[in-house]
């Protein structure tokens, strides 16, 4: 049967298989396990490290591949086909990375990119808090400058990788006056004195992945941790958020693959009323409307992430478009999958009530699917006014 | 440490079929793989690179499209990978095969280490990593499951399965060892690897290159033939004993005192 052909270089082609090997070798045998026990998978990182992986998107002398968005929302898909619990840990090392990679000095870039390429380092990004999540001017994190130091106070809520990355990519207030233009981003390490972790949140799904709390209480970081100019923060924040965005479409695409997979497995081999499941016409236009809109979600991902590779500026729109409708079907294929599966789907001996339950964070994190609605509706009213 | 790797590639075992009526494997369309004791094999003499430096050369006799057996060796980290193929090698059994690869071990200079995979998992003989030791005059052991060196970098201590346990012995290099899946978890090729792979050339090596006597490779080479295949049959059958308990104990006694079992 003919697949859709995205017509990927020798090279993209080589990064889908080493992706898809290391889903189907390392993590799909343990992902259940990391699920039950909340178990940070370590070993995978460093069997992704080892396989060069947290430098496609860095630049070669910093020991990256130079790689764009592209190929990463090709590693990206091909390891939430295994466990989006698990890529999304991946994914936050780029998120947090992003920042210092657009923003960064050169001394910043050489000190902390070629560690973060090896994967020795994973990166966090700190934007949410209690107060500010959909409205991120909303924060309350303040940074003072006190002779050759900043000095940093308040708390980061839900912070992917927290307490397990080593560097941390921070939006603090340093002028509240201003509003988002008095935003200011930083770059915190693990063991800077008054920086410290809440505990491990409890999650509904995404269970092998950390979410924690991130404590500053006087925290004091050398001046030069800057990270762009003093009123950036909130600039460098979005700017990072569109490029990540489609990578988050590209999770949801390779989760949603997964679930199709056990679903047409599964309706090809259940046999009721002296058939297979799959012979019956309510349950091949589900199947139907899953693979389709499947297939429409990745072709959209994949020319929004080439279009961004392009070098295209002012991407909010489409990298929102790629994000939104490719979660959304995404928990739909998923929830799909739980009811083709019928009850058997609802038990954890079988791999899609955990999709499912992951698929949810999907529609939240990285910006809710309806702040995605209001970047798109605001592009356009934005675009229609110069017609 | 210089260490020579020999490689074959086999038919996948999960996906193969047998033609009954044949007699044979059905080969077409079936997935070419690295026999699997082989990749253990590699990882072992990669560890040692890593530890110890030096060069892991990667050797497989086979047909042209083996060549992707040893571009996946140098994307695990292989610094280089040489083919053995001539139409004159095909139909070797193991005497031709070890000849075959012990002169090209002999081409390629002096060597440290061979390692090899217990055996090949569609031939099962076992006996080319011996039989390969034998043909260049080293000291081997095999069914190496834990393998270290020791201080002085020329003594190597390995554990040996066997029946009853291991044995730990020592032997120094150069030297040949067959090595079992339980010694190591092979690692995952790299991007800067597989890219590398690519690139590199893989030199094809034919019977005179590597100055093989052309009585001594192939199938004229060889001291045996195959001389057919076939599944066995396995038939079982079965008997049901009725009556009362006893009865039926009785019954099975008396079965299995005439089967001479009791």
């Amino acid at each position: 049967m003919t697949q859709v052909n995205y017509f990927l270089t020798e090279e993209q082609q080589m990064i889908v298989d080493l992706a898809r090997q290391i889903a189907k070798e390392k993590i799909i045998p343990v992902r259940a396990r990391l699920d039950e026990n909340n178990e940070f998978p370590w070993d995978i990182m460093r069997d992704i490290a080892q396989a060069d992986l947290f430098g496609l998107y860095i630049p070669e002398q910093y020991g990256g591949f130079a790689k764009g968005c592209f190929e990463n929302c090709l590693a990206l898909e091909q390891l939430a086909y295994g466990c989006i619990a698990v890529t999304t840990t991946f994914a936050a090392s780029a998120l947090g990375g992003y920042p210092i990679l657009l923003f960064g000095s050169e001394k910043q870039k050489a000190r902390y990119l070629p560690d973060i390429a090896s994967g020795k380092r994973l990166v966090a990004f700190g934007l949410t808090e209690a107060n500010a999540g959909s409205d991120a001017a909303g924060i309350q994190t303040t940074a003072v400058e006190d002779g050759e130091h900043w000095v940093l106070n308040g708390t980061k809520q839900w912070i992917t990788s927290g307490g397990e990355a080593e560097i941390y990519t921070i939006v603090a207030m340093t002028n509240k006056n201003k509003g988002a233009r008095g935003a200011t981003a930083y770059i915190v390490e693990k063991g800077d004195p008054g920086f410290s972790f809440g505990k491990k949140e409890r999650k509904m799904g995404l269970n092998a992945s950390s979410t924690t709390e991130l404590i500053m209480n006087d925290c004091r970081i050398p001046k030069d941790r800057i990270l762009g100019r003093n009123g950036q923060g909130f600039l460098i924040a979005m700017r990072t958020l569109d490029i990540a965005r489609p990578g988050i479409g590209s999770i949801a695409v390779g989760l949603a693959q997964a679930a199709l997979d056990e679903a047409v497995k599964y309706a090809r081999q259940r046999i009721q009323f002296g058939q297979p499941i799959i012979s019956f016409q309510a349950l091949q236009h589900m199947l139907a409307d899953m693979a389709t809109n499947l297939e429409a979600s990745r072709a959209l991902v994949y020319s929004v992430a080439r279009t961004i590779d392009d070098g295209k500026k002012d991407t909010a729109k489409i990298s929102a478009m790629a994000k939104l409708f490719a979660t959304d079907m995404s928990m739909r294929v998923t929830t799909d999958a739980v009811q083709i599966l019928g009850g058997y789907g609802y038990m954890k001996s079988y791999p899609v009530e955990k999709m499912m339950r992951d698929a949810k964070i999907l529609q939240i994190y990285e910006g809710t699917n309806q702040i995605m609605c209001n970047i798109i509706g605001q592009a356009l009213n934005k675009e229609y006014a110069k017609k | 440490m210089n260490i020579v790797v020999c490689i074959k590639q086999v038919p996948n075992a999960k996906t193969v079929r047998y033609d009954t009526e044949k007699g044979t494997l059905v080969r077409e369309g079936v997935e070419a793989i690295i026999n699997p004791f082989d990749f253990h094999a590699l990882e072992a003499g990669l560890h040692l690179k890593d530890a110890y430096g030096g060069e892991v050369t990667v050797l497989s006799m086979g047909p042209p499209q083996a060549e992707n057996a040893l571009r996946e060796s140098l994307s695990l980290g292989a610094d280089k990978g040489v083919l053995l193929s001539d139409r004159a090698f095909a139909g070797a059994d193991t005497l031709a095969t070890t000849y075959t690869l012990a002169k090209a071990i002999e081409k390629l200079g002096p060597v440290d280490l061979v390692l090899c995979g217990k055996q090949a998992i569609d031939g099962d003989t076992a006996q080319v990593g011996p039989g390969l030791a034998a043909r260049l005059g080293l000291p081997y052991v095999t069914c190496v499951n834990a393998l270290s060196v020791m201080d002085d970098e020329k003594t190597i201590q390995v554990r040996r399965i066997n029946e009853d346990g291991y044995d730990i012995l020592e032997l120094e290099m150069p030297a040949l060892l067959t090595v079992l899946a339980s010694i190591n978890t092979p690692r995952l090729p790299s991007l800067k690897g597989k890219m590398m792979a690519r690139k590199t050339e893989i030199p094809i090596w034919d019977a005179e290159g590597i100055g093989a006597k052309p009585s001594m490779v192939g199938l004229t080479g060889s001291a045996t033939r195959v001389v057919s295949t076939w599944v066995p049959t396995f038939e079982a059958r079965r008997e049901m004993f009725g009556g009362s308990a006893e009865e039926q104990v009785d019954a099975l006694v008396s079965r299995l005192k005439a089967a001479g079992i009791l």
